[in-house]
């Protein structure tokens, strides 16, 4: 499952934007739409949503808070299932997958970034990372070396041992992307990750996603509302009330 | 194994509160060893001892005497091998409050229906030939620093001298044994002649308290019994005989149904710890639902997330539990040396393996509500906090 990450000799960073995207569809979301109860009443927050993320694409999600952002995003995946239409993923329908198959498919093919970091405060940075491959076959010396290798990359080799309390926001964020990354997933989703740092740090980790999409070949989907965030990206889509707006 | 350090790092998460709770837990299986301890003392008397022996006592009392002269008759009945009997003499050793079992009794016969008290040849043979000799437990013994050749006054309670003094006078002439660990309660008697006593007592001369009866097959015990009674029905003396385990059981519920007491005081300690950890169980996990969450979101199915939970109470328990039937090992020699012996409770391997199995047991129900809810915890709701 883990085999490290490879360069995308594919995605030379010289590239103009918007005119890389490759043929195949990693993501494929037809006629989504998703209600939750608010006590009696049904409310619909996403309706109708057809959306293509191509392999190797960077897409951004901006929208009004309340918009759907998040939502949409836990579907894509495979944390929450729409109430109707498909969401299909390199090929495979999983808004059919039981509730355990869906949790080892998520282990298998997503890494996740949140806002506030999410990390185990009593483990080290080293330990967080690893966690993903405690759920592979890999022993405790393999697990140890991918969990460095995800480090170096982030830029955070010499900060292994240190709990998550003692890193910086920035450093935090850089954590948890080595954390997403470990396993070497084929997307990444990224909820407003640079949300609760400031400015510098914020562009630090754009900066990292960018370097993931372009030299690895990583899929990214970023929801942020900052536009600045969203120009790192190499395409944005608009959600209002629910719905995307303007065209792909 | 590898989800060890995700079990360490929900433990020591605080760890005031984890400590604060392996030491309710310490505390809880450390008074359940002491009160184990106390019902199995009173409960299961020589449990092993004297499966061929019966107690011939008086039907309406065990304090009613028998005439001497039933020992011989007895003694005919087909099945019977041997026939002792005792009395219970009640002499009290300086003070009141060192209170021992102290017995006349008939050595011959006593000795050899009683192979679990071991005397070395020639003590036996000193006891058998001195009129005023007496011998005592190794326990006993120790407590009052009675050496061989000592001679041992005792004051009467029941039986006063027909000379009119009240003092006996006994020659410590042996110090026995006990052949296994767990008759160690023998080892706090004091056993000396029947003859001496019955000859110098002022009344109820002729008479002991009970026959202590050995039958040549322990299968064969009921009929036995049956016919002792049989024998002596419509007399004066009219008796019953049970089985020496029967006999010791119903001494000891004179004293009060032990068994229930001790067990209600368990039950309400055990009570109050499952309530207090299950609370602070509820509690510790409650807090890090969001990293719970984080691990589902990962991808770590229900099983393991529900194990972990399940493993770190049932940790705290084993660790606190353990920890408490050391300390009451190292207890409960220091309190029967402090007491010098009287409170000389044993520690069984059937205590060791009850509270093993009470570990897991409270381990798996304070566990299993948390470990509940984090199946029924939502990931995408825990996410949005
Ligand atoms: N479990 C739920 N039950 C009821 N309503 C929900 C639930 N989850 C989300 N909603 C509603 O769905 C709508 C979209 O929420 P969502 O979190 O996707 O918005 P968002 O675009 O991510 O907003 P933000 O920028 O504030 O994070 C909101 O109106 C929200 O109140
Ligand atoms: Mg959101």
């Amino acid at each position: 499952m883990a085999h490290g990450l490879r360069r995308n000799p594919a995605a030379p960073d010289t590239q103009p934007e918007h005119s890389t995207a490759p043929a195949v569809e990693l993501v494929r979301l037809r006629g989504i739409s998703k209600s939750y109860l608010r006590g009696k009443q049904r409310v619909e927050v996403l309706h109708h949503i057809d959306l293509d993320i191509p392999e190797g694409d960077f897409i951004a999600l901006m929208g009004p808070s309340g918009s759907g952002k998040t939502t949409l995003l836990n579907l894509i995946a495979g944390l929450d299932s729409p109430t109707h239409g498909s969401v299909s993923i390199a090929g495979q329908r999983i808004d059919r997958l039981s509730s355990g198959a869906l949790a080892r498919w998520r282990a298998a093919h997503i890494g996740f970034v949140f806002q506030f970091y999410n990390l185990l405060p009593m483990l080290s940075a080293q330990k967080n990372v690893e966690l993903p491959l405690l759920l592979t076959r890999l022993n405790a010396a393999q697990r140890r070396r991918h969990a460095n290798i995800a480090l170096q990359l982030v830029g955070l080799a010499g900060r292994a041992s240190h709990r998550p309390g003692e890193l910086s926001g920035g450093q935090q964020q850089r954590v948890a992307i080595a954390r997403a990354l470990v396993s070497d997933p084929m997307l990444l989703v990224c909820d407003e990750p640079t949300g609760d740092l400031d400015r510098h740090s914020a562009e630090e980790i754009l900066r990292l996603l960018q370097r993931l999409n372009r030299e690895y070949g990583k899929t990214l989907i970023l929801v942020t509302h900052d536009p600045k965030a969203a120009e790192h990206a190499r395409r944005t889509r608009h959600l209002d009330k629910g719905a995307l707006v303007g065209q792909g | 194994m590898k989800y060890l350090p995700l079990l360490w790092a929900g433990l020591l998460r605080r760890k005031t509160r984890t400590l604060l709770t392996l030491l309710s837990v310490v505390a809880a299986f450390t008074l359940f060893v002491m009160l184990d301890a106390v019902r199995i003392a009173f409960n299961a008397p020589n449990s092993v001892a004297g499966i061929n022996r019966l107690i011939v006592t008086s039907r309406f009392s065990i304090i009613q005497p028998l005439p001497f002269a039933y020992a011989s008759r007895i003694q005919a009945i087909t099945g019977v091998q041997n026939v002792a009997y005792a009395i219970w003499f009640g002499g009290v050793y300086q003070d009141r409050k060192n209170f021992f079992p102290n017995m006349a009794v008939s050595v011959q016969e006593y000795l050899a229906i009683h192979p679990e008290l071991v005397l070395p040849a020639t003590q036996q043979q000193a006891f058998r030939h001195t009129r005023t000799g007496a011998i005592v437990g190794r326990t006993l013994a120790e407590r009052f620093g009675w050496k061989i050749g000592d001679k041992i006054p005792l004051e009467a309670t029941i039986f006063p001298k027909k000379d009119g003094g009240n003092i006996w006078t006994f020659d410590l002439v042996g110090i026995f044994h006990a052949d296994r660990p767990e008759l160690q309660g023998i080892e706090r008697q004091m056993l000396f002649h029947y003859d001496y006593v019955d000859e110098g007592r002022l009344q109820d001369q002729g008479t002991v308290g009970w026959y202590i009866v050995q039958v040549d097959d322990p299968a064969d015990s009921d009929r036995v019994a049956l016919a002792i009674d049989r024998l002596f029905a419509n007399s004066a003396h009219e008796t019953k005989t049970q089985s020496e385990k029967d006999f010791q059981r119903s001494f000891v519920k004179q004293i009060g149904n032990i068994g229930l007491i001790v067990s209600t005081i368990m039950g309400a300690v055990f009570f109050t710890l499952i309530l207090l950890t299950g609370n602070t169980m509820m509690q510790a996990i409650r807090e890090r639902i969001p990293e719970l969450a984080v691990l589902k979101t990962i991808g770590f199915p229900n099983r393991i997330v529900l194990l972990l939970v399940l493993a770190e109470a049932i940790v705290i328990m084993l660790c606190g539990g353990l920890g408490g039937l050391m300390l009451a090992h190292a207890l409960l020699p220091v309190m029967a040396t402090a007491t010098s012996g009287q409170l000389n409770l044993p520690l069984t391997l059937s205590t060791w393996l009850l509270g093993l199995a009470l570990m897991i047991l409270i381990g798996l129900l304070i566990g299993l509500p948390p470990a509940l809810r984090t199946l029924r915890l939502n990931v995408v709701d825990a996410l949005r906090g």
